[in-house]
């Protein structure tokens, strides 16, 4: 009798484990299972490739794409955020002074997990950080400045890979899980979460557009958008996604926009930046 | 005459006095729609999901109420409490629902 009482209890035990293992963070995890999800929902699209969006999708937005990089819309904001990064603050120093490697191709490091305020840093909210310690006021994160210096930040990073990293820190793992459960909550009127339209419909028409997937969505950043007749931030990208469900939108760099920036570049580390970018 | 004159005037006076009753009565009653209406929306936003339709409707009502329209301002309140309450009813399902889109 105690013999089989033993064997029910193993049994048990070995079935409650998957269950512990499931509810358990695991970014590496994560991170493998959403490349594997496009790489197999897309199999002809090279791994690269997914940071170019829409266009790794679509043959003709891809050709009028590569015709429109010949001249591309995001120049004017490119140029004028090196002159903004260039400028020096009142006191004399720099967003250089600010930043590793001078600022100058660290945007895959980013956000970063900051173990002093237990928050997550994104690039933006860096930026105004360093306004801030220098004595200027912080500037819009939707603004067009905000665009310039982040567009500036990302092309003299392109081609890095995206090297987001969640250490071993509750405080970290716990701003990633929120950032997962923000992207997979639908919210807003429509009732849509982020992976309504970028996990399970990429490549699909939303009217005139066309989906991106999840995997790189983010490496483009900034971007310009015909749509809005100019640049936007990740900031403003959240925002406007928000609005589109019907949503309230939520203020730019609040703590969940910031984790979920941080879950969507951590799953697409690997995959190189390619900003700033441009969308119909 | 007089009698027929008397009796014109009291029954005016009764319709004036019944139609301010009843504007008092719409008044308090949008205000109370309007609470509700509020206190749920509020709710919806310390859950951070508020949907664009509710707020639309709150202003709606605060509109004609301000121009003493209150049977318009009270069906605004009620739609927009509705709107509120099913964003709260998505917070509190997505809550665990959020699990069944995630990629594994």
């Amino acid at each position: 009798m105690r013999f089989w009482l033993t064997i029910l209890a193993v049994a048990a035990l070995s079935m409650a484990h998957p269950t512990h293992a499931a509810d358990s963070i695991d970014p590496a995890a994560d991170a493998r299972a959403f490349r594997n999800y496009f790489v197999e929902k897309f199999p002809n699209v090279k791994l690269d490739d997914f940071a170019n969006g829409p266009y790794s999708l679509n043959e003709d937005m891809r050709r009028q794409w590569e015709g429109k990089e010949q001249f591309p819309p995001y120049e004017f904001s490119l140029e004028a955020g090196k002159e903004l990064f260039a400028k020096p603050f009142a006191n004399g120093k720099h967003y250089a002074d600010c930043f590793a490697e001078q600022g100058i191709g660290v945007r895959q490091n980013y956000p970063q997990f900051d173990g002093k305020s237990g928050q997550v840093i994104t690039l933006e909210l860096a930026l105004n950080q360093c306004r801030e310690t220098n004595g200027e006021k912080a500037i819009s994160y939707t603004g067009d400045d905000m665009a310039a210096l982040t567009a500036y930040m990302a092309f003299t990073s392109r081609g890095k890979p995206f090297d987001i990293k969640v250490p071993d820190d509750p405080r970290a793992l716990e701003a990633y899980e929120n950032g997962k459960r923000y992207f997979y909550t639908r919210r807003g009127q429509l009732n849509f979460s982020c992976a309504t339209c970028h996990v399970q419909n990429p490549g699909e028409r939303l009217r005139a557009e066309v989906l991106a997937p999840a995997l790189g969505i983010l490496n483009a950043l900034p971007i310009y958008r015909s749509e809005w007749g100019g640049m936007g931030t990740t900031s403003r990208r959240f925002v406007s996604c928000n609005s589109q469900v019907r949503g309230v939108p939520l203020e730019p760099q609040a703590e969940e926009y910031r984790d979920l920036e941080y879950f969507l570049s951590y799953v697409s580390n690997g995959l190189p930046i390619s900003g700033p970018g441009s969308r119909p | 005459m007089k009698k027929i004159s008397n009796a014109l005037w009291s029954l005016a006076s009764l319709v004036s006095i019944g139609s301010a009753a009843l504007a008092a009565s719409s008044e308090a009653d949008f205000k109370s729609a309007y609470a509700r209406a509020d206190a749920a929306e509020q709710e919806a936003g310390h859950l951070r999901n508020q949907w664009l339709a509710a707020e639309a409707a709150l202003a709606d009502a605060r509109k004609a109420a301000a121009k003493q329209d209150f049977e318009t301002a009270i069906a605004a309140a009620k739609e927009a409490e509705a709107l509120a309450k099913a964003s709260i009813f998505q917070t509190t399902s997505e809550k665990e629902a959020w699990k069944n889109l995630e990629i594994h």
